[in-house]
C-alpha cells in the first residue's frame, strides 16, 4: 500500500532577476527513505531547499507537509515545523561545547541559571541514538568535521524533525567518516524518519538512496528508484544526454594516441595534492584545445587551480615549453605565459566597481611589474582592442563593469588573459550563465585561439561545448583523471560509460 | 544639456563639493564677514584662510590614511605616529641643538618605521588592520613621552617654525606641505601602476590574486606611507605650537582624517578611492568648526555637530537606509 | 584529561600569571609593595577602568567594538555632579536617571549598528563624539562634588585587617564582574552572545533571537561605563566632561590581555578584570619606582598587548576557528541565503563577511 508521502511539492517556481532557478518542480518524499536530489551546476537544488525552508519566498506551486499546507518564513520556522537542515558548513558555533550547540536556545535551566549536569545528561542522550560517544563538554572546533556533522543532525532530532535534508554533507568526509554518516542515515531511516539527500556523488546515491530526483536546468528531469536505474542511466540524465543503446562503443582507457611533434607547451608529470587531486600526467600542445569532462566534484576546478599556482601541489613535475618550472603563485605561472579565467567570475574574476578598461588590462600591468605603467591612451587602446575582437557590448571601455551582462563580464575576463598573450589559457567553465549568443561566441573564439596557436585547457560541464571545440578529451571523476579520449573516441556515449565505469566502491543495480 | 548635468552629479567629488559649498553659502548669508580676506604684513588672514590652514593637517593624514581604506583596511595608530614624530623633532632641537634638515628627516624616518610596523603586523602577521594599529595607538604617546623625558618641551627654532606657522606667498606654508605631498603621491599614482593596484585589492582581494597581484605588497606599501604622512603632520602641528606635547598633540586627529575619508566619498570596505575628496571631506569638517566658532556657538558644540555628521553619513551610506527613505517617497526608484 | 579540559582556560591562566608575576616583581623591588592594601587599592583605584572593561567584554565576546565608553564615562561623571551639585537632585534618583541614560545610549547604538548594518566601529564612533559634545554642553568646567552621599560612599569602605580595606567603588567593581561572570556563563543570554561571537549566520539558522541579543550587549555596555563614570565620581569628587580622554583604549586593551579573542566567542570577564588590575599594577609600580616616566605605562601595556594578539593569533589557529569570524568591525551581518551548498545560487553572489581586511 502506498503510503501519503510526508512532504509533497507541487510545481513549484523560483525566479530572480534574470534567472529561472525553478520551474514547476514537483518532489516527493515518503517516511522511511532516503531520497537523493541530484543535478549539476544551476539544476535549482540549493533553490529548491531554500525555497522549501523559508529563505526565499516562492512565486508559484505548494508545498505539503504531512497533508497540510506548509510556509515557513525562515529555516528556523521550518525546523519548529519539523523539517530540519544541516548544511554543508555546518551552521553551528564553534566556540561552544557539544552540549551548548545541542542544546544553544534550550538549555535545561535550575532557577533561571543553566543546568549544567542536565545538559550534559541530555545531551549525552541524543548523541546515544546517534551512536555517538564524545566528550559534550569539549568545544565543537575540537571534533572533526564529521563528528560536527552528527552534533548538527543530533541538533535537528531534538526538534524532533520528521524531514531531515543533509545538504552536500559529505563533501569534507573520508571514506570511513562516509559510513558511519551512512550508518546513521539507515538508523534514522529505520525509525521512519524522512531523510533528503543532497549530493553529487553517483555512488554515495547507490550506496544509501532508495529513490533519486533529478534536476537539470531548473526542472524536473525524473523521480526514478534507485535500484532500478543504472549509473550509465542515471549520469545521462544528469546531463541531459539521451543514451543509446550502445554496447559495443567500448569505454576509453589509457592513453590517447598522441601525434603532435615538438615540445609541449605544458607538461605536467604525476602532479597531485592530498584531499584535493590524485596523480596526474597532463600534456597540451600549441594549437591544441584539450576539454576536462566529468561530473560535478569531479576535479576539474582543483587540476586547473594546481596548474595555476592556486594550490600547491604536493608532489609532480611541470615543465611549460621544455622548461621546469615551479608553479608556486599565480604571478609564476602568470608570467610562464599562462592564464587561468576562473569558474567563479562574480568573486574570482571580476572587480565590480572598477572599469572594463581596468579590469581588462590588470593582469597584463601585473605581469609587467610596479615599475613599467601602461599609460592611459595605451590602456585604451588595448581595451578597444578587445572589446572590438571579443564584441564585448559597452557603452564604453570606462563604464563599471559591475554594469555589464553577465556574458559581456566574462568576455572581459577572456580580454584580461588574453591581453597577456599566454602561451597556454586555462577556461574554468566559461560559458556558465550567460546568454545563447555569447556562449556561442566564446566556443568560436576558443576554436579561432587554436587556431592561431595557443594552446587552451577548456573546462566545461557541457558535453556539447566539450565536444565541439576540443581536440582531445580528459575525463575526471573523484578527484582523479580516469580516462584520455582521442579524437576518434569523442563521443557523448563514451564520455558516459567511462564516467559510470570507473573504478570505484558502489553499489551498481543488477 | 541633461547628459552633461547627469554627469556632473554622478562625478564622486559631487556632493563632497555639494555639501561645502552649502556651509561657505550659509556663512555667506549669515554671517557677515566671513569672506573677507585681508592682506596684512604680506600674509592674507580671514576665515577662510583659516579653515584652510586649520584643515591642512588632517589633509595630510588624510592623504594616506584614503589609501589605506581603499585597500579595506584602517589605520587608528597616526595620531600616535604623529606624537612620536613630533617628540623626536622637539628633542633634536632643545637637546642637540640640530639643524633644520635632520630635525626634519629623522622624525619622518621613525614615522615610516612606524608605518612599516604596522604593515609587517598586518601582512606577515595576518593581524586585522584594526588590532594591529590599536597597538601603535596605545604605545605611541608613551613612546613619544619617553622620548622627551616626561615634560612638554618648548622651544624656538625660526626655521623649523616657518614649517607651522609661516607665510609663503601670502599663504600658511603648511598648505603647501599638504600640497607638496598631495602632488608627489600623485606623481607617483600617474607613473606606476599604484592607485590600479590599490583598487583592485580593495575591490576584492580574491580576484586581484587570481590576476597574479602580490595583495600584502600593495598592503605593506599603503601602511608603510601612511605612517610617512602621519610624520609630516606631526611636523607642522610641532612646528604650529613651537611645542612637543606628546600626550596631547594630534589627539583624535584620526578621527578626524578617517571621517574626512568617509565623507569624501571612499567606502570603508575599499575599492575606488577619492583623494580629492577626501581633502574636501577635510575642509568640510574645519569649515564646520569655523562656523561654529565664528557664529559665537560654544565651541563645546563642535563635537555634538561632528557626531550629527558622522550619524548622516552613516545613515546615508547604509543600504538599509535608502531603502527605508525610498520607501516613504512614492513613485521613486532606489538607488 | 585534566589538560584537555583547561585548553581554553589557557589564555585566562596567562593572563593570571602576569598579574601575579608583575606583582611579585614589585614585592620583591619594594617590601611595601607587597601588602593587602596595595592589592585592594588596585581595585578602588583602578574601578572605573574594570567596570568600562566588563561592558567592554560583553561587546568584543560578541564580535563588536564600543569606542564610546571614555566619553561616556566623562558624560554620565558630568551628569551626576550637576545633577546633584548643580540641580540639587536627591542622589539615588541621580544615580538611577544615569544609569537608564546609559542604557539607552547603548541600546540606540546598538539599534543602528544592527538594523542599519553599519559598521559597529563608526557609529560608537559617533557615539563617542556625541557624548564628549554633550559633556562639554552641560559644563565646560570640572564641576566639584560636595554632596554628602557621594563624600560619603567615597571613604566608604569595608576594612581588611589594620591597614587594607574594600572601598564602595572596589565593592562594586567585585560585584559587577561576578554578576558579569554568572550572566555569561550560566544564563542563556550569555551562552547567546559567545555564540553571537562564534558566527552570526549559525545563530539567525539555529533560532536564536540575534536582534534582541546584540541589542542587550550594547545597552549593558553603555550601562556599565556609565556606571564607570559615577564610580569616577566618587574617585574624584568631582564631576569633569575632559576626563577619561582614551579610556576606550584602556578598556580594549584590558580585555585583549584578559585573554578575549578581539574576533569575538573566546574569552572570560574575570581576564578583563586582571587585565585592568594588570595596567593598574604596572602604574604602582612605576609610581612606586619613582625615577621611571609615567609614559612608561602605556609603553608596558601596549608591548604586552602586541604580546597577547600575537599568542591569540597562534591560539585561534590552533583552534580551527574556520577561517576569520566574521567581525563586526565593517562588515553587516550576514543573510540567510548565504547558507547552504555550495552548489551555485543564481541570484546570491555576495561574500559572507571576514572582517576588516
Amino acid at each position: 500500500m502506498p503510503e501519503a508521502p510526508i512532504l509533497e511539492i507541487r510545481h513549484l517556481s523560483k525566479g530572480f532577476p534574470g534567472v529561472r532557478a525553478l520551474a514547476g518542480v514537483d518532489f516527493r518524499l515518503r517516511r522511511g527513505e532516503i531520497h537523493a536530489l541530484m543535478g549539476e551546476n544551476g539544476a535549482g537544488k540549493s533553490t529548491l531547499i531554500k525555497v522549501l525552508t523559508g529563505v526565499y519566498p516562492r512565486d508559484g506551486g505548494e508545498i505539503l507537509f504531512e497533508g497540510r499546507p506548509f510556509a515557513a518564513g525562515s529555516p528556523h520556522e521550518a525546523q519548529e515545523q519539523g523539517i530540519s537542515t544541516v548544511y554543508q558548513e555546518v551552521n553551528l558555533v564553534q566556540n561552544l561545547s557539544v552540549a551548548e550547540n545541542l542544546l544553544l536556545g534550550r538549555q535545561p535551566t535550575r532557577a533561571g541559571l543553566i543546568d549544567g549536569r542536565e545538559m550534559k545528561r541530555r545531551a549525552e542522550t541524543i548523541l546515544e541514538r546517534l551512536n555517538l560517544r564524545v566528550d559534550v563538554n569539549q568545544l565543537l572546533g575540537d571534533y572533526s568535521i564529521a563528528v560536527q556533522q552528527m552534533v548538527a543532525i543530533g541538533r535537528a532530532l531534538e526538534f524532533e524533525s520528521k524531514v531531515l535534508i543533509l545538504d552536500e554533507p559529505t563533501s569534507s568526509l573520508d571514506a570511513e567518516e562516509v559510513e558511519q554518516l551512512f550508518k546513521l542515515m539507515r538508523k534514522l531511516k529505520a525509525e521512519g524518519h524522512a531523510i533528503l539527500f543532497v549530493t553529487h556523488f553517483v555512488d554515495q546515491v547507490y550506496a544509501v538512496s532508495d529513490r533519486i530526483t533529478v534536476l537539470r536546468n531548473g526542472e524536473l528531469v525524473g523521480e526514478f528508484e534507485t535500484a532500478r536505474l543504472p549509473k550509465v542511466e542515471l549520469i545521462s540524465k544528469l546531463l541531459g544526454k539521451a543514451l543509446h543503446d550502445l554496447e559495443s562503443v567500448a569505454t576509453a582507457k589509457g592513453e590517447a594516441a598522441d601525434e603532435r611533434a615538438g615540445e609541449p607547451v605544458l607538461r605536467v608529470q604525476g602532479l597531485g595534492k592530498a584531499g584535493v587531486l590524485e596523480r596526474f600526467d597532463l600534456e597540451i600542445h600549441a594549437g591544441e584545445v584539450l576539454g576536462l569532462a566529468g561530473l560535478l566534484g569531479s576535479g576539474r576546478t582543483e587540476l586547473a587551480s594546481l596548474i595555476f599556482g592556486i594550490e600547491k601541489p604536493d608532489e609532480g613535475e611541470v615543465a611549460v615549453q621544455g622548461e621546469k618550472v615551479r608553479l608556486s603563485s599565480p604571478l609564476r605561472a602568470l608570467q610562464s605565459g599562462i592564464g587561468l579565467c576562473p569558474e567563479d567570475r562574480k568573486s574570482e574574476g571580476i572587480i565590480e566597481d572598477l572599469s572594463l578598461r581596468e579590469n581588462i588590462i590588470l593582469a597584463l600591468q601585473v605581469k609587467q611589474g610596479w615599475f613599467r605603467n601602461i599609460p592611459r591612451a595605451r590602456q585604451e587602446e588595448i581595451a578597444e582592442r578587445y572589446i572590438k575582437l571579443l564584441d564585448i557590448r559597452t557603452p564604453s571601455a570606462d563604464q563599471a563593469i559591475k554594469n555589464l551582462s553577465g556574458g559581456n563580464q566574462q568576455k572581459a575576463i577572456v580580454a584580461r588573459w588574453l591581453a597577456t598573450q599566454p602561451s597556454l589559457l586555462i577556461l574554468d567553465e566559461p560559458t556558465r550563465g550567460i546568454d545563447v549568443g555569447a556562449k556561442a561566441e566564446i566556443q568560436k573564439l576558443i576554436l579561432s585561439l587554436s587556431d592561431k596557436g595557443m594552446a587552451v585547457l577548456f573546462i566545461s560541464s557541457e558535453l556539447d561545448e566539450v565536444l565541439r571545440c576540443a581536440d582531445r578529451i580528459a575525463v575526471l571523476r573523484d578527484k582523479a583523471i580516469v580516462g584520455n579520449l582521442g579524437a576518434d573516441q569523442m563521443d557523448e556515449q563514451v564520455i558516459m560509460r567511462t564516467i559510470a565505469h570507473a573504478d570505484k566502491v558502489g553499489a551498481e543495480p543488477r | 544639456m541633461i547628459p552633461r548635468l547627469r554627469r556632473l552629479t554622478s562625478s564622486p567629488l559631487t556632493w563632497p563639493l555639494v555639501t561645502l559649498a552649502a556651509i561657505l553659502l550659509f556663512n555667506l548669508l549669515f554671517t557677515p564677514g566671513f569672506f573677507r580676506v585681508e592682506l596684512k604684513d604680506g600674509h592674507l588672514f580671514g576665515s577662510l584662510v583659516d579653515i584652510v590652514k586649520n584643515a591642512a593637517p588632517v589633509m595630510i593624514i588624510a592623504t594616506g590614511m584614503t589609501l589605506v581604506i581603499a585597500t579595506g583596511g584602517i589605520d587608528i595608530s597616526v595620531g600616535a605616529v604623529v606624537a612620536i614624530a613630533g617628540a623626536i623633532a622637539g628633542v633634536l632641537v632643545t637637546r642637540y641643538h640640530a639643524p633644520l634638515l635632520p630635525v626634519l628627516v629623522l622624525p619622518l624616518i621613525a614615522a615610516t618605521l612606524c608605518g612599516a610596523f604596522n604593515a609587517l603586523l598586518i601582512t606577515g602577521f595576518g593581524i586585522q588592520p584594526i588590532i594591529a594599529t590599536l597597538i601603535l595607538m596605545v604605545m605611541g604617546r608613551g613612546l613619544g613621552q619617553l622620548i622627551i623625558g616626561g615634560r612638554v618641551l618648548w622651544f624656538r627654532m625660526a626655521s623649523f617654525e616657518y614649517l607651522g606657522t609661516g607665510y609663503l606667498l601670502g599663504l600658511p606654508v603648511r598648505i603647501f606641505v599638504a600640497a607638496a605631498l598631495l602632488a608627489l603621491l600623485a606623481l607617483v599614482l600617474r607613473t606606476t601602476p599604484l592607485g590600479l593596484f590599490i583598487q583592485a585589492t580593495g575591490g576584492s582581494a580574491k580576484a586581484s590574486r587570481y590576476s597574479g597581484l602580490s595583495v600584502g605588497l600593495v598592503k605593506f606599501v599603503v601602511y608603510t606611507f601612511s605612517g610617512l604622512c602621519a610624520g609630516v603632520a606631526g611636523l607642522v602641528l610641532t612646528a604650529n605650537i613651537h611645542g612637543s606635547d606628546a600626550a596631547l598633540v594630534g589627539m583624535y586627529i584620526e578621527l578626524d582624517a578617517i571621517l574626512a575619508v568617509v565623507i569624501g566619498g571612499t567606502s570603508m570596505s575599499g575599492g575606488k578611492f577619492n583623494l580629492l575628496g577626501s581633502l574636501v571631506g577635510a575642509l568640510i569638517i574645519q569649515s564646520l568648526t569655523t562656523t561654529i566658532f565664528t557664529k559665537g556657538v560654544p565651541v563645546q558644540f563642535t563635537l555634538v555637530v561632528k557626531a550629527a555628521v558622522v550619524v548622516i553619513v552613516i545613515l546615508l551610506q547604509s543600504g538599509e537606509f535608502r531603502r527605508q527613505l525610498a520607501a516613504l517617497v512614492p513613485g521613486r526608484a532606489t538607488r | 584529561m585534566k589538560l584537555r579540559v583547561s585548553r581554553r582556560y589557557v589564555p585566562l591562566l596567562a593572563t593570571l600569571l602576569v598579574f601575579v608575576a608583575i606583582f611579585c616583581l614589585g614585592g620583591l623591588q619594594y617590601r611595601a609593595f607587597f601588602s593587602l592594601r596595595v592589592f585592594t587599592n588596585l581595585f578602588t583605584d583602578n574601578a572605573f577602568l574594570g567596570l568600562c572593561a566588563v561592558g567592554m567584554t560583553f561587546v568584543i565576546l560578541s564580535g563588536g567594538i564600543d569606542l564610546s565608553v571614555g566619553a561616556m564615562v566623562a558624560f554620565s561623571s558630568t551628569l551626576i555632579a550637576s545633577l546633584t551639585q548643580l540641580a540639587h537632585f536627591p542622589p539615588f534618583p541621580a544615580i538611577a536617571l544615569v544609569l537608564a541614560i546609559g542604557l539607552l545610549f547603548g541600546l540606540a547604538q546598538g539599534a543602528v549598528i544592527h538594523f542599519y548594518k553599519a559598521p559597529a566601529f563608526i557609529v560608537t564612533l559617533a557615539g563617542m563624539f556625541l557624548l564628549r559634545g554633550l559633556g562639554f554642553v552641560t559644563s565646560l568646567d570640572a564641576i566639584p562634588v560636595e554632596d554628602p552621599f557621594m563624600v560619603k560612599l567615597s571613604t566608604l569602605a569595608i576594612p581588611l585587617g589594620e591597614k587594607a580595606s574594600l572601598s564602595f567603588s572596589a565593592c562594586v567593581l567585585i560585584l559587577a564582574v561576578v554578576a558579569a561572570a554568572v550572566v555569561l556563563g550560566f544564563t542563556k543570554f550569555g551562552r547567546n552572545v559567545y555564540a553571537i561571537g562564534g558566527s552570526e549566520l549559525s545563530v539567525l539558522l539555529m533560532g536564536i533571537p540575534l536582534a534582541r541579543t546584540k541589542l542587550a550587549i550594547y545597552a549593558l555596555s553603555g550601562f556599565f561605563s556609565a556606571a564607570a563614570g559615577i564610580v569616577f565620581t566618587i574617585y574624584t569628587l568631582s564631576g569633569s566632561a575632559a576626563a577619561a580622554m582614551g579610556l576606550e583604549l584602556d578598556a580594549i586593551a584590558a580585555v585583549v590581555i584578559g585573554g578575549t579573542l578581539l574576533s569575538g566567542g573566546f574569552g572570560f570577564v574575570a581576564g578583563s578584570l586582571i587585565g585592568a588590575l594588570i595596567q593598574g599594577v604596572i602604574q604602582t609600580l612605576i609610581s612606586f619606582q619613582g625615577t621611571l616616566d609615567v609614559s612608561w605605562t602605556k609603553i608596558f601595556v601596549g608591548g604586552l598587548l602586541l604580546a597577547f594578539i600575537l599568542l591569540q593569533r597562534v591560539f585561534s589557529q590552533g583552534m580551527k576557528k574556520g577561517g576569520a569570524a566574521a567581525s563586526q568591525y565593517a562588515r553587516p551581518a550576514p543573510s540567510l541565503s548565504q547558507a547552504g551548498s555550495r552548489a551555485g545560487d543564481p541570484a546570491v553572489g555576495s561574500t559572507a563577511g571576514s572582517g576588516k581586511r
